[in-house]
């Protein structure tokens, strides 16, 4: 039993169709990497997972939950599904503890000593515990991604969704989130991440989705979708975005 | 019965504007007073004092008889005179600040509605904006004060109607500014905010509100300012505070000029301070952002 699975999801925006009729299943402890031309819908793929998106038509069932618009449905997957986002999103007026402790405290009722306890303790997995005081605005912009998957691993969540996660950093900052990425998947993480760091596919990706103009083109293990891509439309974007 | 009988009783032409010549003797007593307030206070209201001495210094060079023997504090009946303008400060503070509060409360409430994806609450936002917005305050004081009790069958302090209708004439604006505030911040953040659990009154709470307070200080501090002026209308109704108390001294003395400059260094002041009171608050939450 897939722990996500969306069949036939539509999503519009007015008249343009963002998403039409996609279907895909992931599996506990599968991470998938979509990618994709620009305005092909992947941002709108995983925001409709955990409901920044409200999709028109289509079932999608998160864990056994199926969204289907209540409260009742979107409480219960916002605390299974958690989200990095391109833009980090930080809470400029908190510090780095602070970021970390709001969701714990408010969402998951822990003290105060026991969500600064979780919250140091992915820090210390980001590699950034001695940042603890600071406000998001005095670190780098790797640093602040880091913060971000860590203020998102603080929620302890069954699966954590990544848009374009290294897309706003700096390239010598790129790799130490992709670090920190790696060892989130070799820990079992069910993740599904929106890049083009096709290095960091080939390294932790089970599944590789390919998009254009909101629809899945191709699903393949990486092996076969770098090697042997099946669609015209896949094979164009792959030889654009590889190096050669 | 006119409802400003010390108004009615100061309107005749005091002699203000006669002949010219050097200035009075009270002048050394004016320059001590403000020269001390100079010290204290930073470089900008400092400028300002300046300004503010210059001018005092040209119009009294304009006239001839200034009688600040009403307010000279080494004279007993001067310093009673002092005593009894400053008196109101009470008041006018008091009153002011309580219908800040109230106004903002109020503003927040409003606001929000106005926010929403529903097009009843954001009608109702529209709606009390336009109304309260429309109705001048030295009206919606006399109607508080003298139309509410008979309309809701209740009595209402010279003090509560005042800071009711100062609160509510308030509201509007204070609606707007938190309007703009909440919607000048990111989109990120609500999404931050849903991707960590929160709820809508914690994100608002925690995230929204916070940021959006910082943004609109300078808006709130310039409502505070205006609150403080306003609150000189209310001496209409009889409410003891600074403008009331020289209108009445006026009455007694029959020294305008002197005592209403007095009134205007009374208000000077006092916004100066709560400028000054606002910067120092931005200055404390931008650097606790960083
Ligand atoms: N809130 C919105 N309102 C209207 N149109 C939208 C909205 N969000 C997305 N779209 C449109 O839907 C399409 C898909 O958007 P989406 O953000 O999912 O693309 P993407 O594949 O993530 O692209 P990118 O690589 O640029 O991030 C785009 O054409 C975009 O313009
Ligand atoms: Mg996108």
């Amino acid at each position: 039993m897939p722990i996500i699975q969306l069949s036939n999801v539509t999503k519009r925006f007015g008249t343009f169709t963002a998403l039409d009729a996609v279907s895909l299943d992931v599996s506990k402890g599968e991470r998938v990497v979509v990618c994709g031309p620009s305005g092909s819908g992947k941002s709108t793929l995983i925001r409709c997972i955990n409901q920044l998106e409200v999709h028109d038509a289509g079932t999608i069932t998160v864990d056994g939950v199926m969204l289907d618009g209540s409260k009742a449905a979107l409480n219960r997957i916002r605390e299974k599904v958690g989200m990095v986002f391109q833009q980090f999103n930080l809470f400029p007026h908190l510090s780095i503890i602070d970021n970390l402790i709001l969701g714990p405290m408010r969402a998951r009722g822990k003290t105060r000593e026991e969500a600064r306890e979780i919250a140091m303790r992915y820090l210390t997995r980001v590699r950034i515990p001695e940042q603890a005081d600071k406000f998001p605005r005095q670190l780098s912009g790797g640093q602040q991604q880091r913060v971000a998957i860590a203020r998102a691993l603080c929620m302890e969540p069954e699966i954590l969704l990544f848009d374009e996660p290294t897309s706003a950093l700096d390239p010598e900052m790129i790799n130490e989130v992709l670090d920190v990425m790696v060892g989130l998947a070799e820990s079992g993480m069910t993740m599904i991440v929106v890049t083009h760091e096709m290095g960091f596919a080939r390294k932790v990706a089970d599944t590789m989705v390919f998009m254009d103009h909101g629809e899945i083109v191709e699903t393949a293990p990486p092996e076969t979708f770098f090697t042997a891509p099946k669609s015209l439309r896949c094979q164009d974007f792959l030889q654009k975005i590889l190096p050669h | 019965m006119s409802v400003f009988p010390h108004l009615t009783a100061s309107l005749s032409p005091p002699d203000l504007f006669r002949g010219s010549g050097s200035g009075g003797n009270a002048i050394p007593d004016c320059r001590h007073g403000a020269s001390l307030v100079l010290n204290k206070s930073g470089n900008d209201s400092g400028v300002r004092i300046l300004i503010l001495l210059a001018l005092l210094a040209t119009l009294t060079g304009c006239s001839a008889d200034w009688g600040w023997y009403v307010v000279d504090p080494s004279t007993k009946s001067g310093w009673i005179n002092l005593k009894f303008l400053l008196s109101g400060l009470y008041y006018t503070i008091l009153l002011s600040v309580t219908a800040i509060l109230i106004s903002v409360v109020i503003g927040l409430l409003v606001a929000l509605p106005g926010l929403s994806k529903n097009p009843v609450l954001r009608g109702f936002n529209r709606v009390y904006v336009e109304i309260v917005r429309a109705v001048p305050i030295l009206v919606l004081i006399l109607w508080v004060y003298y139309g509410l009790p008979q309309v809701a069958d209740i009595s209402i302090s010279v003090f509560w109607a005042g800071v009711l209708a100062l609160a509510l004439s308030d509201s509007a604006f204070e609606a707007e500014i938190f309007r703009a505030g909440i919607q000048s911040i990111d989109k990120g953040q609500y999404e931050a905010a849903h991707s960590v659990s929160l709820n809508y009154s914690d994100t608002m709470r925690f995230v929204i509100l916070p940021q959006a307070i910082r943004r609109i200080l300078p808006a709130l501090g310039n409502q505070l300012v205006y609150m403080l002026k306003m609150s000189s209308l209310v001496s209409v109704i009889g409410m003891q505070e600074l403008t009331r108390k020289a209108n009445e001294l006026v009455v007694t003395e029959y020294r305008p000029l002197e005592i209403y400059t007095i009134l205007v260094l009374e208000y000077l002041v006092l916004i100066l301070i709560v400028s000054a009171g606002v910067r120092w608050l931005e200055r404390r939450m931008q650097t606790d952002e960083r």
